[in-house]
């Protein structure tokens, strides 16, 4: 393909840019060399971008049939040892699962993006954070573990994509961007970084024999029992390490805070400004905001301070990290839960409502 | 003098399942099933009379399991007629 | 004393074929075709720069049985897997080995889109009319009366529809370069299924286009016949339903309109002499 110039916003310099296609720069900057995906709203916009980019930086960018077809060309792709990208939005995330399994079985990098939508089923086009369960609990079939991060602003969008590359070939695992139709579709000022990606050796890839070694297999298939069971404990014990080395997130836990808020991606900036807006009435009131969904900062919820009453969690959805918060208090706090559905997400006003309720605040609620 | 002329058909038996398809296609009508039972627990197609084969081939290409290798015997050197060159077989 | 006299090979087992026993039952011609795949690759020389992808099905173990580099694709994906590594890779030769459940049922979807985009890789598909691994259910491609696990009293047309002629659709696409469908019942088919895998190889090697070669193959075990008797069938049965002959040619009718090409499609009949 002829290269033509570049479009490549400059680097080091805040520049103005719409969360999905800095996204996609971001994924460029990090060498990102293939980007395979199939049109859904909310994220429309970042294989857009690809298509116009990776032409300009010698990369693929191909428009799959479907969502099945993408996610099969990042396997194939990432096991000819390149850094592989594919976005989509919730309903597209359910079909690519499959994929992701052989992914996750064959032990290849790749980054995969759910700009989440509302569902079930065909839901809506508006944001959601209803597939929390589907991406930190497995998505798909078998024993396997994903890195997820839950971006909160397009600064951090765009770290963590370069972040996920860098994970993805460190573990030989997929790694996946959990946005939200919001982040995806807001403008911020972001500034990319100017550094080269670091070149990563893959002698396991199928890059053809080439006279120098032998055959390369990448697969997942391991009929022997005891062969599968040998598989699963080494990929248990990469998870493992992926859980204790991989864990990131935000806390601020003020001084006599008598409640603490746990939120993540755009829902988490609502809450800081319903925080702000407690801090006003009075109320002291903390945050602990999960950037790694999985692995689920556990070591956030210890040594909370005595003055913590209970536990907030705000989510667009019917609740599900409020699983895992509670997991990880395991009955030490009560814990709350305000969750907005179907494309509606919470404002601060209401959350500084269930803030109040947790805090025993409220006239007439006795704690 | 006498004249040793190796095996033109090479089974490797072990890797047989039997399957006849072989002795199917032999023109010559000189392939049969062992009577010994292989690794695999099979009775292997084995050549009877080397010396009818006629390097033919066509057992080998229809064989799934890649059992046979075949042979035809080298042109034994003549002396090369005066004033022509001999062809590289 | 006593001479030796020198031996010449006839035909020795291709390099490019792993030195293993496969799992294949006795008489599949899955061996037969993976051995020709295996000649084709070292008599153009594409060991070194081959990635081959296993479907899922029988022929789900092919990663074991070739020396080139292998990826191990889900059922149906293998083409989705091989544009992934072609488009990455185009320096390399990718080809997949699949079988008519995964192309011609559950992979429909892939192999068209890889055919019209004219994808430069070589799909080798195994059409042997049912399910084999999963124990002789019904496959898109069973003939109408056969009877298989999921079609006890035999394909009903009117129930379940009749056998898909996915060579002839290949063939209409634009990116086909070239399409062509053989058989393995006898030396002589095999030979054909030979020249035919490696014009496609070729075809990708020239940077064509899509190439595929259906082949005509059996299942003795599911099909409750003797290898022997399950290549007769195909003669006799198979070949009928599934005309024989080459759909698309870049070289022979590249100028050849796609109607044109799905007619000589229709009227291919099985190649002369062989029988």
């Amino acid at each position: 393909m002829t290269k033509s110039a570049s479009s490549a916003p400059a680097g080091g310099v805040p520049v103005l840019m719409k969360g999905n296609e800095a996204l996609g720069e971001a994924a460029i900057r990090a060498g990102c060399r293939a980007f395979f995906g199939y049109p859904i709203t909310p994220q429309s916009e970042l294989p857009a971008y690809m298509a116009r980019r990776m032409p300009e930086e010698d990369g693929v960018f191909l428009q799959a049939e479907s969502e099945l077809a993408a996610i099969n060309m990042v396997y194939g792709a990432a096991g000819a040892g390149v850094r592989v990208m594919t976005s989509s939005s919730s309903p597209g995330i359910s079909l690519k699962q499959e994929g992701i399994s052989y992914i996750a079985g064959a032990e290849l990098p790749a980054v995969i993006v759910n700009i989440m939508r509302g569902g079930p089923g065909l839901g809506s086009i508006m944001p959601g954070q209803s597939d929390y369960f589907q991406a930190t609990k497995g998505g798909g079939h078998g024993d396997y573990r994903l890195v997820v991060y839950g971006p909160a602003t397009v600064q951090e969008l765009v770290d963590l994509t370069i972040r996920a590359f860098n994970v993805a070939d460190r573990y030989r695992s997929p790694v996946m961007i959990l946005g939200d139709g919001i982040l995806g579709q807001m403008m911020e000022p972001v500034v990319f970084p100017t550094e080269k990606p670091a070149e990563v050796a893959k002698p396991w890839a199928t890059t053809g024999r080439q006279g120098t070694r032998g055959r390369n297999v990448v697969n997942s298939l391991y009929l022997a029992a005891e062969e599968l069971e040998a598989h699963n404990l080494r990929l248990q014990a990469k998870f493992a390490e992926m859980h204790s080395n991989e864990v990131i997130y935000e806390s601020i836990i003020p001084e006599g805070a008598e409640v603490v808020c746990v939120a993540y991606g755009t829902t988490a900036r609502v809450v800081k400004s319903a925080i702000a807006m407690a801090r006003q009435e009075g109320i002291k009131v903390g945050l602990i905001r999960p950037i790694s969904l999985w692995p689920f900062p556990d070591e956030a919820f210890v040594n909370l301070p005595d003055t913590v009453r209970s536990v907030l969690t705000v989510e667009m959805s019917a609740g599900q990290m409020v699983e895992d918060v509670r997991l990880a208090l395991n009955g030490r706090l009560p814990v709350h839960f305000y969750g907005r559905m179907g494309g509606m997400w919470p404002i601060p006003r209401d959350v500084l409502a269930e803030i109040k309720k947790a805090a025993g605040r409220e006239a007439g609620v006795a704690r | 003098m006498s004249v040793v002329v190796m095996e033109r058909v090479v089974f490797r038996e072990d890797r047989c399942k039997g399957c006849e398809v072989c002795i199917a296609v032999c023109p010559q009508k000189i392939i049969a099933l062992d009577s010994r039972i292989n690794k695999l627990g099979y009775r292997s197609a084995a050549v009877k009379d080397q010396e009818a084969c006629t390097s033919c081939g066509l057992c080998a290409r229809v064989c799934p399991d890649a059992v046979i290798s075949v042979y035809r015997p080298a042109r034994p050197a003549k002396p090369a007629p005066a004033g022509e060159g001999r062809k590289a077989s | 004393m006593s001479s030796i006299v020198e031996r010449i090979p006839v035909y020795e087992p291709p390099k490019s074929l792993s030195d293993v026993s496969s799992h294949y039952c006795p008489g599949c011609t899955h061996g037969a075709t993976h051995r020709i795949v295996a000649e084709v690759m070292d008599e153009l020389g594409l060991t070194d720069k081959a990635v081959g992808i296993a479907s899922v099905g029988c022929s789900v173990l092919a990663y074991n049985y070739f020396e080139c580099d292998m990826q191990q694709a889900a059922h149906g994906r293998a083409p989705a897997v091989a544009t992934g590594v072609k488009r990455v890779r185009p320096e390399l030769v990718v080809w997949t080995y699949q079988g008519d459940g995964d192309l011609a049922s559950i992979g429909t979807n892939e192999v068209i889109h890889a055919a019209l985009r004219g994808e430069k890789i070589t799909v080798i598909f195994i059409n042997n009319a049912i399910y084999g691994m999963t124990g002789g259910q019904a496959a898109p491609t069973t003939l109408i009366g056969q009877k298989t696990a999921t079609t006890p009293f035999g394909r009903d047309k009117s129930w379940s529809g009749s056998p898909i002629h996915l060579s002839e659709m290949l063939a209409l696409q634009e990116g086909a370069a070239f399409i062509a469908r053989t058989s393995t019942h006898n030396p002589a088919h095999l030979g054909r299924t030979r020249a035919a895998i490696k014009r496609a190889f070729q075809t990708q090697l020239e940077g064509k286009g899509f190439s595929l070669v259906e082949i005509l193959s059996t299942c003795p075990t599911n099909w409750g016949m003797t290898p022997v008797e399950a290549l007769k069938w195909v003669e006799e049965q198979m070949v009928p339903v599934y005309p024989l002959g080459i759909f698309k040619d870049w070289q022979a009718d590249g100028a050849r309109s796609p109607a044109a090409a799905g007619a000589a499609a229709k009227s291919a009949k099985p190649a002369e002499g062989g029988k």
